[in-house]
């Protein structure tokens, strides 16, 4: 099996962390993994993405133009991702600031309310954490205890306190996705 | 046995240069590789093994740093991105005619000028060819992943120093930036005081010890005569570089009627593009070229008699395509692709410009 993933919004929303996580996971469930991030002048506001790959075997380019699953966080990334989706792959979107959503009939769409579990959730920086819980609902390619796991490893231990926060996010947004379109 | 880590190729290049052994890195910062240096400054690891860290004033002086210190028989190593590299080339020039062993991370970014800082592979002329003044080369290795970058360290040292010659890691953003996973070696200690004098002191300026005569380290010879003699000394050791020190890969080769020639990060995008156009039928095989120099000739000259035609894929505008032009010679087409500026070719697009540009062509 692998999986290749684009996860792709604003810088400050946590769009890198929320691939660490997931690669560490990958890297817990004892896959291979590559994360590549759009790096660069991006800062908050500006544009940011980055690719991850989990698989059983040797990952070949960590670099793609089409992926299984595209993770949707903002309009320009939805300009830019929605026709780089495989034909029967998963498009998951957080419909909050999307004008034109997705117009594809030939791939699985999700919708995610993240920003607005988040803000319930009583802190807007799980908002990563609510997307990541939604993804894996739709795409369990790694189980809640490496996620857990990988979250340890990837946080540095001053922040490990965060943790239980995090797990109820991603709990949360696992029972939150909403199918939209299935093909 | 190495600990496994889920690291950039960037920070594998600073823990790996702790774990060899490395007697200090000199620098100066410069996207994309600064985290080299912040890797190290947060390893502080003059407290573990006494390696030296120090951030330049330039990398003009840092190269120089890397000079005086390599002449002393230790163990160094800098990185830079290509702009730095190119203000670092009259110092490289200099350790080469001095011969003095050290390594040197070129993590490249898109050129000419001050360019861009998204990922190139642009500077595989100034790597292998020169770059700086003179008849000199580099021994040149291009990873083309985070467990590479950690295993050519130690690689770039061990070729440098048998040698007495630079080496450097040619590398570019996407390999620096990716975190995969990676087996760090295990640690070798630094060498002491006691050992670089019995290893390297019959060059180094180590001190001069009793009944030893002088060590001098220089690059200069005002007699002509003499000059050519050390031109000649260092041509034989680039010979015998080319005969015993070339490294390369092979996918999918042995029934190949098609070819790509491609290098670090290239040759992993390659690798997709050889199982996408094979899932259309296209039996096509790539080589990937370890070390630029020396160059895999007799490789690409063997495969040159079984394929149909070549592609040469690089981000650049086409800088490896004659050398591997020599090696194949005239009988097959052999075609570039590549895109410059920071742009990454993606698998797909290589699969059609190898539809383009040999099969349909």
């Amino acid at each position: 099996m692998t999986e290749e993933i684009i996860i792709a919004g604003f810088g400050g929303q946590g769009v890198l962390s929320m691939g660490k996580i997931l690669a560490y996971s990958g890297v817990m469930a004892d896959q291979e993994v590559s994360w590549f991030p759009s790096y660069g002048p991006e800062m908050r506001g500006g544009t940011a993405n980055v690719t991850v790959i989990l698989s059983e075997t040797r990952i070949s380019s960590p670099v793609l133009n089409e992926y299984d699953t595209a993770i949707i966080l903002n309009q320009q990334s939805m300009d830019k991702f929605e026709h780089m989706v495989k034909p029967g792959g998963v498009l998951i979107y957080d419909p909050n600031g999307i004008i034109h959503p997705p117009k594809r009939t030939d791939i699985n769409i999700y919708k995610i309310e993240g920003t607005l579990i988040a803000a319930e959730l009583g802190n807007v920086k799980t908002f990563n954490m609510v997307v990541l819980g939604a993804y894996l609902k739709a795409k369990p390619v790694v189980k809640m205890e490496s996620v857990e796991k990988g979250l340890q490893k990837s946080l540095p231990t001053r922040h490990h306190y965060l943790i239980p926060m995090n797990l109820e996010a991603v709990q949360k947004g696992f029972e939150s996705l909403e199918l939209v379109q299935a093909v | 046995m190495g600990e496994l880590r889920l690291m950039k190729g960037n920070e594998v290049i600073a823990e790996a240069a702790i774990r060899c052994g490395c007697d200090a890195y000199f620098g100066y910062p410069i996207t994309p590789q600064s985290e080299v240096m912040e890797t190290l400054m947060d390893r502080e690891p003059w407290d573990e093994t006494g390696m030296v860290v120090l951030q330049a004033e330039s990398e003009i002086a840092s190269i120089h740093m890397i000079y005086g210190a390599a002449a002393s028989g230790k163990k160094v190593i800098t990185s830079s991105s290509s702009p730095g590299i190119s203000l670092m080339a009259e110092g490289i020039s200099y350790i080469a005619g001095a011969e003095l062993p050290c390594v040197i991370v070129n993590v490249q970014r898109g050129g000419p000028g001050l360019g861009t800082i998204q990922p190139s592979q642009a500077d595989y002329w100034q790597s292998t060819k020169g770059g700086g003044h003179g008849d000199y080369r580099l021994i040149v290795l291009a990873p083309s992943s985070v467990q590479e970058m950690n295993d050519f360290v130690e690689l770039g040292f061990k070729l440098a120093f048998k040698y007495r010659n630079p080496a450097m890691i040619l590398t570019d953003g996407v390999i620096g930036q990716t975190m995969e996973k990676v087996i760090l070696s295990d640690y070798i200690p630094r060498l002491t005081d006691e050992e670089i004098n019995e290893k390297y002191g019959s060059w180094a300026t180590n001190g001069r010890k009793p009944g030893r005569q002088r060590n001098i380290i220089t690059s200069l010879e005002m007699d002509s005569g003499r000059m050519e003699q050390n031109n000649l000394r260092l041509q034989a050791k680039y010979a015998k570089m080319e005969e015993e020190e070339v490294l390369f890969e092979e996918f999918q080769c042995e029934d190949a009627e098609y070819l790509l020639v491609a290098f670090g990060s290239s040759s992993r995008i390659c690798q997709k593009t050889v199982d996408l156009a094979r899932e259309k039928g296209i039996k096509v095989g790539l080589l990937r070229p370890i070390t630029l120099f020396p160059f895999p000739k007799k490789p690409i000259a063997a495969l040159a008699k079984q394929v149909k035609g070549i592609l040469v894929v690089e981000m650049n505008a086409g800088q490896m395509v004659e050398d591997v032009q020599l090696a194949a010679g005239c009988a097959i087409p052999v075609k570039h692709f590549g895109r410059m500026g920071g742009i990454i070719p993606s698998p797909g697009e290589v699969v059609e410009a190898l539809e383009q540009k040999l099969i349909g062509g």
